[in-house]
């Protein structure tokens, strides 16, 4: 898509990809409040892209804030560490959101958050070691998509730009944009060290354009480096999309089914890096968050320092509870956002925002007739024909599927919004996507 | 509490336009024009465009009861196939054909077709082809426009009579307000642009293919030497344009594929005025173009993002 093509989008004569969502920042100016110990946590043993891990604890075992809980020997994999201090109650599957069951470790606090005695500062002297204390750190990329940090830090072909991802194009969602503003210093100095061991010759700052007080912080703060930019980019979803992120900062254009390394760049979110700053320099793993609780149903919408593994019905408890009946309850921004269907699930890694709404709010319409309005071609920021891949669908057509691309979509969800006629097409693209992937076997 | 919760696929929000609002935007931006008919046909405007709503809005209901399909008259579409068919017949029509025109696009142009979003060609000018060719007399006997429909003595239009060689008859001016012979709401340019240009403000249309369309008309018609600016304000190819070329269904979904289409129309509207015995061609040339468009729209799918254009070529001119 991804650059606005500006006049000539407005005349028709290009197109005019993503949506005009609405912003809803309403807790762009609440600063983040550290949320009490629950009483137990529930960790998962699945937070990341890749392998599950395997639990190493048995219950009664006593466990530390970083003890290492859960690993798994595959490549594609991160380890998984205690939140709290306390005992393991028992070992246990749990229900995932998105409906598969994984193995949880479930624990009882003792309220004293205790480190872990062997947790200490990384020492690091090459990038092997560096690639090790990432490891070491559990970090998974926190802007939603779980991919474990060390084996995107170590790219297969060299990458010479960092981008760092704080467009935040989600409604409602405001926790990037507080990293920013409140750990800057972290952040920073996970730059200077993902340069240092990557051999980046650039970094680029992508923050849009609506956060104006973290962009100014930003440019003031990094103003004596000078390989670091800060680019503010227009605040139009899906800014924060990762292929549309780099083409918009460098200029670059993923191709369909590449990494951005094949590009020559490196994308990471700003919680990701402004962690790993941080683990750099205490040791202490991820166990903790920062989401946004906000919508309709919420009493108090607040940004939220939370422990993994915190039930997300103790941190709505937390912002007042919900003050009217929640009918829809969302993990992550509206647009990409997984519906939950209870409250008891734990926190995970990836976590950013859990959003509630009322009836009305929830509510959602009924599909009628495609007009073939356009609307959806002019918004995918993919280039994609939503309602030709609907249709695809629709006879169950895998040769139209793949010779309409259905593979590059990235469910952002720009067509179904913009759609007139309701059609369900992010539902239709992740169908679509099942029968070319059932048809390739 | 927790088992009431509504799981649905992404996103979870929507854009407040729908396909009614579209319509209903529509149909606001055809009120200048139905005002203009009025007041250069009179009240027998108003009677032929009541008549010819009424009629697609039955025949829709009917079309879907009988089909035993959920109905669709909510979504105003048959309100302005309605108002477009009405549009497109001179004032002199009896009322019949209105009534059977209504009938013609409802039903066998549009529902036959499975209804909103599934017809190939633009019902209400389909409807006009057919009385066209059935009623070539009637639809084509124009009374003279002003003096709010009282003379209805018949009179050649400004391309039949550019079409004949006569005198044109009627000042740019005439032609740009509406006060000529000519069929119900496109004689006046200045009405269809206003909503024309309505349409625009409200993201309803984008203005590619109307100017493109009226450009390559202006361009051709000096190239071929008619007037350019009478072969633009004369006829329906404001109300073609804007209204009738942009008609969601039947037009491409691809920018590519607008452009192209846009252009073609041009090109043919001026071919036909100047070649064809026909003095209009507006009609014929949108709905051949209609006919065309899934072509041209396979032909201009674009490329998903990041890929690189051909690279089958690419390799085999490096091998
Ligand atoms: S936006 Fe909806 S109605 Fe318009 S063409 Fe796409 S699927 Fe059809
Ligand atoms: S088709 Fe996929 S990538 Fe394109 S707008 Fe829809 S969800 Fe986004």
């Amino acid at each position: 898509m991804a650059k606005q093509s500006g006049f000539l989008a407005t005349l028709g004569f290009a197109r005019d990809p993503g949506a005009p969502v609405p912003h809803r920042k309403n807790t762009s100016a609440s600063a983040t409040e550290v949320m009490p110990v629950p009483a137990t946590v529930t960790i998962a043993m699945s937070m990341h892209i890749g392998a599950p891990c395997t639990p190493c604890v048995k219950p009664k075992d006593h466990v530390d804030v970083g003890t290492v809980i859960g690993s798994s020997p595959a490549f594609m994999s991160a380890l998984i560490h205690s939140s709290v201090s306390g005992t393991v109650k028992k070992v246990d599957s749990i229900l995932m959101p998105n409906g598969s069951k994984t193995q949880a470790v479930v624990i009882d606090t003792d309220g004293q958050q205790t480190l872990d005695p062997s947790l200490k500062a990384p020492e690091i002297n090459s990038k092997e070691d560096f690639l090790e204390a990432v490891k070491a750190s559990g970090l998974v990329g926190l802007g939603g998509a779980g991919f474990p940090a060390h084996i995107k830090l170590n790219p297969a072909t060299p990458v010479d730009i960092l981008c760092i991802n704080g467009a935040e194009c989600e409604p409602y969602i405001t926790a990037d944009e507080h990293e920013f503003l409140e750990n800057y210093e972290n952040v920073i100095y996970g730059i200077t060290q993902v340069r240092k061991y990557l051999g980046v010759e650039k970094v680029l700052i992508g923050i849009e354009g609506n956060k104006p007080g973290a962009i100014a912080l930003m440019k003031e703060k990094t103003a004596e480096y000078d390989y670091i930019s800060v680019v503010t980019l227009p605040a139009r979803y899906p800014q924060g999309a990762e292929k549309v992120l780099i083409d918009q900062m460098t200029d670059r254009q993923v191709p369909p089914g590449k990494l951005p390394a094949d590009v020559g760049t490196v994308v990471m979110n700003v919680a990701s890096i402004g962690f790993l700053g941080g683990y750099l320099k205490d040791g202490i793993p991820l166990t903790t968050k920062r989401v946004t609780v906000d919508g309709s149903a919420i009493t108090t919408p607040k940004n939220v320092r939370v422990l993994i593994g915190t039930p997300i019905k103790d941190i709505i408890d937390f912002c007042g509870g919900y003050k009217e009946t929640p009918a829809k309850l969302i993990s992550g921004g509206p647009m990409m956002g997984i519906a939950l269907m209870t409250d008891d699930f734990p926190v995970l890694k990836q976590n950013n925002a859990f959003l509630a709404f009322n009836e009305k709010d929830a509510k959602s319409f009924e599909p009628t007739s495609c007009i073939r309005c356009g609307r959806c071609v002019d918004a995918c920021p993919m280039n994609l024909m939503p309602t030709k891949l609907e249709d695809g669908v629709l006879f169950k057509d895998v040769e139209i599927l793949k010779e309409y691309g259905v593979m590059n979509c990235m469910e952002c969800g720009c067509c179904a919004f913009v759609c007139p006629a309701n059609r369900k097409l992010v539902h239709a693209m992740k169908l679509g996507k099942m029968y070319v992937r059932e048809a390739g076997q | 509490m927790n088992n009431k919760l509504i799981v649905s696929t992404s996103p979870h929000i929507s854009s407040p336009v729908k396909t009614r609002n579209l319509m209903l935007d529509v149909i606001i931006a055809l009120m200048p024009a139905l005002v203009a008919s009025v007041i250069f046909f009179g009240p027998r405007a108003i009677l032929i465009e009541a008549v010819s709503v009424a009629t697609c809005v039955v025949c829709e209901y009917i079309c879907r009861k009988i089909m035993k399909r959920e109905n669709t008259i909510g979504d105003l579409s048959a309100v302005v196939t309605g108002l477009l068919l009405a549009f497109n017949l001179p004032s002199s029509v009896p009322i019949y054909v209105p009534i059977i025109g209504g009938g013609v696009a409802i039903v066998v142009a549009k529902q036959m077709f499975g209804g909103i979003g599934q017809n190939f060609v633009n019902p209400a000018l389909f409807a006009r082809i057919v009385l066209m060719n059935s009623f070539p007399t009637l639809m084509t006997t124009w009374w003279a426009a002003g003096n709010f429909g009282a003379d209805t003595t018949a009179t050649a239009s400004i391309l039949a009579n550019i079409k004949a060689g006569a005198e044109v008859g009627y000042t740019y001016l005439d032609a740009f307000l509406g006060n000529v012979p000519g069929c119900l709401g496109e004689t006046s340019a200045l009405a269809i642009l206003i909503g024309g240009i309505y349409l625009i403000c409200r993201k309803v249309i984008k203005p590619v293919i109307p100017l493109v369309y009226i450009v390559t008309v202006f361009v051709l018609s000096a190239i071929l030497g008619l007037d350019p600016l009478m072969q633009i304000l004369a006829g329906g190819l404001f109300i073609g344009a804007f209204f009738m070329a942009t008609d969601y269904v039947t037009s491409p979904l691809t920018v590519k594929g607008k452009i192209i289409y846009a252009l073609a129309m041009g090109v043919m509207t001026t071919l036909i005025r100047r070649f064809a015995s026909l003095p209009e061609g507006v009609s014929y040339s949108i709905l051949l173009l209609n006919i065309i468009v899934p072509l041209i729209e396979r032909k201009t799918v674009p490329l998903p993002f990041g890929a690189v254009k051909e690279p089958k070529k690419a390799k085999e001119e490096s091998k």
